[in-house]
């Protein structure tokens, strides 16, 4: 025992519990004078409006296996009409007699979205099968082939156009985002600017326009005689589009990566490809899923412009439905329900990338 | 190269080469833009000797052990690895970096791998060696630094001292000949510099040829061959541990010892 000690703790002090820190919610209501006038103001706006709101969903509305007269009898939402136009705004005018054909790719895309989210998943076959099941989809809505009516593009519609389209324009998209992301970063002059060329292009002009010069211009600029699917011009306009803003994000993830890792894959032999594939691009994505998922949603979203050039995607079909004449035309309701599919995705995916980033985080025991 | 060689942990006698020397540089030149970082460096390095290399900050003593794996290019003169000549032809790279093992000051392990993942991942996908075999030699080093308990965890999961070590299996899983530490223990906690230090020392006892470039002048003294010291993009003195110590030969030798001892 050192004897010069001014100190010396004989015995270790007991572990003791922290103090109990609570916030109690309706001390923060009103904390102040000017925060418990927000809160009584917007206590009587949200009172005011509930019973409104109640009557119009579930009391004065118009259920299932009501007609249009009724509808038009009452004030109350026309819950009816959804019932009646499901397959319609489901499937846009795809013929009826062929329709298990879309609902079976719905339910396929479905399946294959649910077998991709467990990470043990990730494996070689998952892109075999995504890959497979995007041809098969295709084949089973155009037909014309193993005894299908053909059923061409112009008449699909509905969730499953919604559903393709994204999955070609992130699916697609992210690879291109990728080679340019990596292409910005090259060492040829030639490659980088013809990257920050493209990337730069694309992003500074609106979607819309964009969707436009795929659909119009573009058959005007294509040798006679020679035609590109209107949906499929539509579809890569939107993986462009894709790929110049996915780029930007992969490169921010690129960037954040220490040099060390790359002179640690050199130092092991390993070859440009294999440092890409095995040590870079795992990193860089993980640590961009937030800004990701943010692009993904507002990409998936972004499918909806396909209206504006004449494609019969999840929205314009709900529009054409709501042109029947036995029907008022209940745009609230019908916009609710597409929004709530679209908001069934968009939650969904971003529920999922919060769960893959506390499991990565988790492990990564930070 | 056979697993019955792993097993064995035998360094030192199973490359064909004649010469007897391991790296051989000769008037080896590099700037940084206007830079000169490295100014006619001669150096060789015999197989199974250790080197180590010390100097102040800035001395281009991390630019010389890095141009010897081709992490930096010399601009002029000529490097020799087992009797490979570095030149512009990627295979010369190649060959080179087969030959060669390198430890980083901040480990540089891969973070999305486990340990294990990490000391199988050169292997399997340069070396083509079948996975549970690239496993077995993975446990094998891992054993020999002491954490294959810790073989399915991730590096971040680990201390700096551990990271290290798996660092160093990682580099012997591709069986190199020469083995290069570039300040392996200034990123660590005191306590953990020594584990380290021993592993190392533990590899040259097995007559592994180590170019080491580090502070710890305890590890110069007692594990290395010759210590070269580095001033200002220059060798100023080489020299065995002992008289390099006692009897330092030039003044700029004198003063840096002063400073650090």
């Amino acid at each position: 025992m050192n004897s010069e000690a001014n100190f010396v703790t004989l015995h270790p002090m007991d572990v003791r519990k922290p103090p109990l820190l609570r916030r109690s919610v309706l001390r923060d209501l009103f904390s102040s004078a000017g925060s418990s006038v927000a809160t009584v103001l917007l206590a009587a706006v949200f009172l005011y409006a509930l019973p409104k709101a109640i009557n119009w969903v579930f009391i004065s509305s118009v259920w299932p296996g009501g007609s249009g007269e009724l509808c038009r009898a009452t004030n109350g939402a026309c819950w009816a009409f959804l019932w009646d136009k499901l397959r319609q705004i489901l499937f846009g005018i795809y013929p009826p007699s062929e329709q298990w054909r879309p609902i079976t790719v719905t339910i396929l895309i479905l399946v294959m979205g649910l077998v991709t989210l467990p990470p043990r998943y990730w494996r070689r076959w998952l892109l075999g099968l995504w890959l497979s099941g995007f041809v098969v989809s295709i084949i089973l809505m155009r037909g014309g082939a193993m005894g299908l009516a053909y059923v061409p593009t112009t008449d699909w519609g509905g969730l499953p156009v919604t559903l393709l389209l994204a999955i070609c324009s992130l699916g697609m998209g992210f690879p291109c985002a990728v080679a340019l992301a990596l292409g910005r970063r090259a060492e040829a002059p030639a490659v980088r600017y013809l990257c920050i060329t493209i990337i730069e292009v694309v992003r500074g002009v609106p979607l819309v326009s964009l969707l436009f010069v795929a659909s119009i211009l573009l058959p005007l600029m294509l040798p006679q005689g020679m035609s590109i699917d209107k949906l499929l011009r539509a579809g890569i306009a939107l993986t462009i589009f894709s790929a110049a803003y996915l780029a930007e994000i992969i490169r921010g993830g690129l960037q954040s990566l220490p040099k060390g890792q790359v002179e640690a894959a050199k130092a092991l032999s390993l070859s440009w490809a294999q440092t890409i594939l095995l040590i870079i691009l795992p990193q860089a994505i993980r640590s961009v899923i937030p800004p990701l998922t943010n692009t993904a949603i507002v990409l998936i979203k972004n499918t909806s412009l396909v209206l504006i050039v004449g494609l019969y995607d999840l929205l314009s079909s709900a529009r054409a439905a709501l042109t029947d004449p036995n029907w008022p035309t209940p745009y609230t309701e019908t916009y609710l329900f597409i929004a709530g599919i679209y908001f069934v995705i968009c939650f969904g995916l971003s529920r999922y990338s919060n769960w893959i980033e506390m499991m990565l985080r988790a492990r990564n025991g930070r | 190269m056979t697993y019955r060689t792993h097993q064995n942990t035998n360094f030192g006698d199973r490359r064909m080469d004649v010469s007897t020397q391991a790296i051989q540089m000769k008037g080896m030149e590099k700037w940084y833009g206007s830079y000169h970082a490295l100014r006619g460096i001669n150096l060789e390095v015999s197989r199974g000797e250790r080197v180590v290399v010390c100097g102040p900050s800035g001395s281009g003593k991390s630019t010389l052990i890095r141009c010897i794996n081709a992490l930096e290019r010399h601009e002029g003169g000529n490097l020799t690895v087992n009797g490979v000549e570095l030149n512009n032809d990627i295979r010369s790279v190649e060959e080179i970096r087969r030959e060669t093992g390198m430890v980083f000051q901040h480990f540089n392990l891969f973070p999305h791998l486990t340990v294990l993942e990490n000391c199988t991942l050169a292997p399997i996908w340069v070396k083509r060696i079948r996975r549970a075999e690239a496993e077995d030699i993975a446990m094998h080093y891992l054993k020999r630094v002491k954490i294959p308990e810790h073989a399915n965890k991730y590096p971040g999961q680990l201390s700096g001292g551990q990271q290290q070590r798996v660092a160093i299996a990682r580099a012997l899983c591709m069986n190199p000949s020469i083995m290069l530490f570039d300040e392996p223990t200034s990123a660590l906690d005191p306590e953990m510099v020594k584990e380290v230090l021993d592993t190392m020392a533990s590899l040259a006892g097995d007559g592994m040829t180590m170019v080491c470039v580090t502070h710890e002048m305890g590890f110069a003294r007692h594990v290395a061959d010759r210590v070269v010291f580095m001033d200002e993009g220059q060798i100023v003195e080489i020299n065995t541990p002992d008289q390099f110590f006692s009897r330092p030969q030039h003044d700029r030798t004198r003063a840096f010892l002063e400073k650090i001892l």
